[in-house]
């Protein structure tokens, strides 16, 4: 299982730099011009020599190998330096010093961080402040629906055509069928401005330190994690149901009862544990769905989150920050996939990848 | 002299034989009995002629600016709320600017249904063809279906994004009118991300399928391999088809929707669904209806297709029918 992983992960590769390729072949096509923002009254000359500033002025393999070496060799260098020298966990480790900042003092080579175009910070930077809201809202979102859908899941199938099932089917469909940006201002109305239960807007500089701080964070995050959650519960409770439907009228159920086996142990322990395995490919179906989702959240309950940041770069012509989100959005997607074929490994003795 | 030939008893028809039904029949039949899927398609038969006829009955522009009569809420209103600015000219209400929501509800929903049925077909179009080829030629199958593999690896949702904002411009010009560019930005973008799932089912089936003896039979009298695919394999993968089809509208639907709510769909002046919950959405407290009602179109189109999908595919389904 270690080597069909490792394999998985370098065949993963090669497709990741295809992604970056085909994303940056469709940056390069856009005619987008980042100096579009800048005053008439600039005269174009100096126009021109800001673009070859941007780095705009190379040729279109160059920019992207460019890319290439600051996102795979120079970030992480900047990273290592920072997990050793900085950081909270790892400050133990010896210090490294793999990274030499530009500037007018230093003499030979130094390494170019990639710089957004409209903050002039480095891109990587913004990207690890905003990274763990996207993901701790995904998470979670996933964490909450499968505790919500395996239970509708099993008792829908074991009690196929009961009123508690069409309802089941009803709701799932209704999950299946409101979009997460009709959700999630219908919330806020209902939860926000009648109730007044939660906040609109999540807040992201909020510290957790006591009791009180933590029930603060958990408020704000029930919205958004409910709104991504309904869309994958929906689609886990029908192969949940699905899955068990199937499994239930296998000879090894026939089996288990005649030999005195009691319900519970029959349907939560044999026929539950055969279910799921077919339930961790939903994992790999939803993954790029449920990060367009996070896309929308971040925007209706204001999360500072990747998606969100996207957005904003996008509108503001910034392409190394859109470049490098959107290959981030693809890592996420293609590490999602292996994680789940892996698990599917793990579940079925009957699926050897070797 | 001859015998007749007397069945005995356990194996004499008792009751006389059913009509004999076509397959049309049998499915139209087995549909019938699926309640949802009768629902979900009446109802999108409903908005469909809605959205098309809707403006011979209700003859008023949907981008007239009724300066006298905004802020109005629908009508429905009056039932709870007698102060309510209501009015019979505007049943479903006006938005801040005057323009008459029922006008405005069926010019958006018929560019929100004839964007989704487009990129649909063209989705369809892809995935049929890419799963012929993989299926049917051998040479083809590995390549193809590592294109498939990364296809759906790519984050959809950030590359949409990125293509609409991207290419809005060049598109506008080389159309003549912002609206037929965007539309055909927005249909190519979602139809040539959204055929893996086509493309693998058909796939799947062309496989199994070219092993059987037709096949056979139809090489050895001299099909060519074009002749094969449209005269004996496209026929027979027609009912996956059609039910990933459903699935792929409604998908198109809410892909539309969303990059409308996003801001970066159609232009501001032209309603469509998503564009007008995306207007309504800083001034919900107030005018509640206005975020509800394309809403609720939204939903309620996608539920119906959703239902239609799966009433469909029982319907095709030769094993369930019948039982």
């Amino acid at each position: 299982m270690l080597t069909y992983t490792i394999r998985r992960l370098v065949l993963s590769v090669p497709t990741l730099l295809f992604i970056a390729l085909a994303i940056f072949m469709l940056l390069q096509l856009a005619p987008g011009d980042p100096m579009a923002q800048v005053p008439l009254t600039v005269p174009p000359e100096v126009k021109q020599k800001m673009r070859e500033a941007l780095g705009l002025g190379a040729p279109a393999h160059i920019q992207f190998f460019k890319w290439l070496k600051q996102f795979f060799i120079i970030e992480p260098m900047v990273f290592i330096d920072w997990l050793t020298n900085t950081s909270a966990w790892f400050s133990w480790l010896p210090n490294t010093d793999f990274y030499t900042p530009c500037g007018p003092t230093v003499e030979g080579d130094c390494d170019l961080r990639m710089l957004s175009w409209q903050t002039r910070s480095p891109v990587m930077d913004m990207v690890i402040q905003r990274l763990p809201q996207t993901l701790w809202v995904v998470g979670l979102a996933y964490v909450v629906a499968f505790m919500i859908a395996i239970p509708i899941g099993i008792y829908s199938a074991y009690k196929q055509y009961s009123v508690f099932d069409q309802a089941g089917t009803f709701i799932t469909m209704i999950g299946f069928s409101v979009p997460p940006f009709f959700t999630g201002p219908l919330l806020i109305v209902i939860f926000s401005v009648y109730y007044g239960w939660f906040p609109s807007i999540y807040d992201t500089t909020h510290v957790v330190n006591d009791w009180d701080s933590m029930v603060v964070q958990i408020k704000q995050m029930i919205m958004p994690v409910m709104v991504l959650a309904l869309q994958v519960t929906a689609q886990i409770s029908r192969f949940m149901r699905a899955s068990m439907l199937d499994n239930l009228k296998q000879d090894y159920v026939r089996t288990a009862r005649a030999k005195g086996l009691s319900e519970m142990a029959v349907v939560l322990v044999h026929v539950l544990r055969n279910s799921m395995i077919a339930v961790v490919t939903v994992i790999a179906l939803a993954i790029p769905g449920i990060f367009g989702g996070s896309i929308i959240t971040e925007r209706v309950f204001k999360v500072n989150g990747i998606g969100d940041a996207l957005i904003g770069a996008l509108f503001a012509s910034d392409m190394p920050m859109v470049m490098t989100l959107t290959f981030i959005f693809a890592i996420l997607i293609v590490l999602a996939n292996i994680f789940a074929d892996v698990m599917y490994g793990v579940l079925d003795p009957r699926i050897r990848y070797d | 002299m001859t015998e007749e030939i007397v069945a005995i008893e356990a194996l004499q028809d008792n009751a006389p034989l059913k009509p004999h039904r076509s397959q049309g029949q049998e499915i139209w039949l087995q549909f019938r009995q699926h309640k949802g899927a009768m629902m979900g398609g009446g109802f999108l038969l409903f908005i469909t002629l809605a959205v098309l006829f809707g403006s011979l009955i209700w003859q008023v522009d949907p981008g007239k600016l009724d300066i006298r009569a905004k802020n109005y809420h629908p009508i429905y209103t009056a039932l709870w709320d007698s102060e309510a600015k209501t009015g019979w000219n505007h049943p479903l209400g006006t938005d801040q600017l005057g323009r008459d929501g029922l006008a405005n509800m069926i010019a958006g929903g018929r560019t929100s249904l004839a964007v989704g049925w487009a990129a649909m077909l063209l989705s369809l179009f892809l995935g049929a063809m890419i799963g012929v080829l993989a299926g049917y030629f051998k040479k083809l199958d590995g390549p193809l279906m590592r294109l498939t593999d990364l296809f759906l690896s790519l984050p959809i949702l950030p590359l949409l994004l990125v293509a609409v904002t991207l290419f809005r411009q060049p598109l506008r010009t080389a159309f003549g009118s912002p609206e037929a560019g965007m539309f055909v930005l927005i249909v190519g973008v979602i139809g040539i991300t959204s055929w893996m799932h086509t493309a693998r089912i058909v796939r799947g089936d062309v496989l199994a399928l070219k092993e059987r003896e037709f096949v056979l039979a139809a090489r050895s009298a001299g099909t060519t391999s074009r002749g094969i695919i449209t005269r004996h394999l496209l026929p027979n993968v027609i009912s996956p088809i059609v039910v990933s089809a459903t699935f792929g509208l409604a998908t198109a639907i809410i892909t539309e929707s969303s990059l409308s709510f996003l801001g970066v769909g159609f232009p501001s002046d032209f309603p469509t669904w998503g564009k007008m919950l995306a207007d309504a959405v800083p001034r919900m407290q107030e005018y509640p209806e206005r975020v509800m009602l394309p809403g609720v179109a939204i939903s309620l189109t996608v539920l119906a297709v959703n239902y239609l999908g799966d009433g469909l595919r029982d319907a095709l389904d030769p094993r369930i029918r019948g039982r």
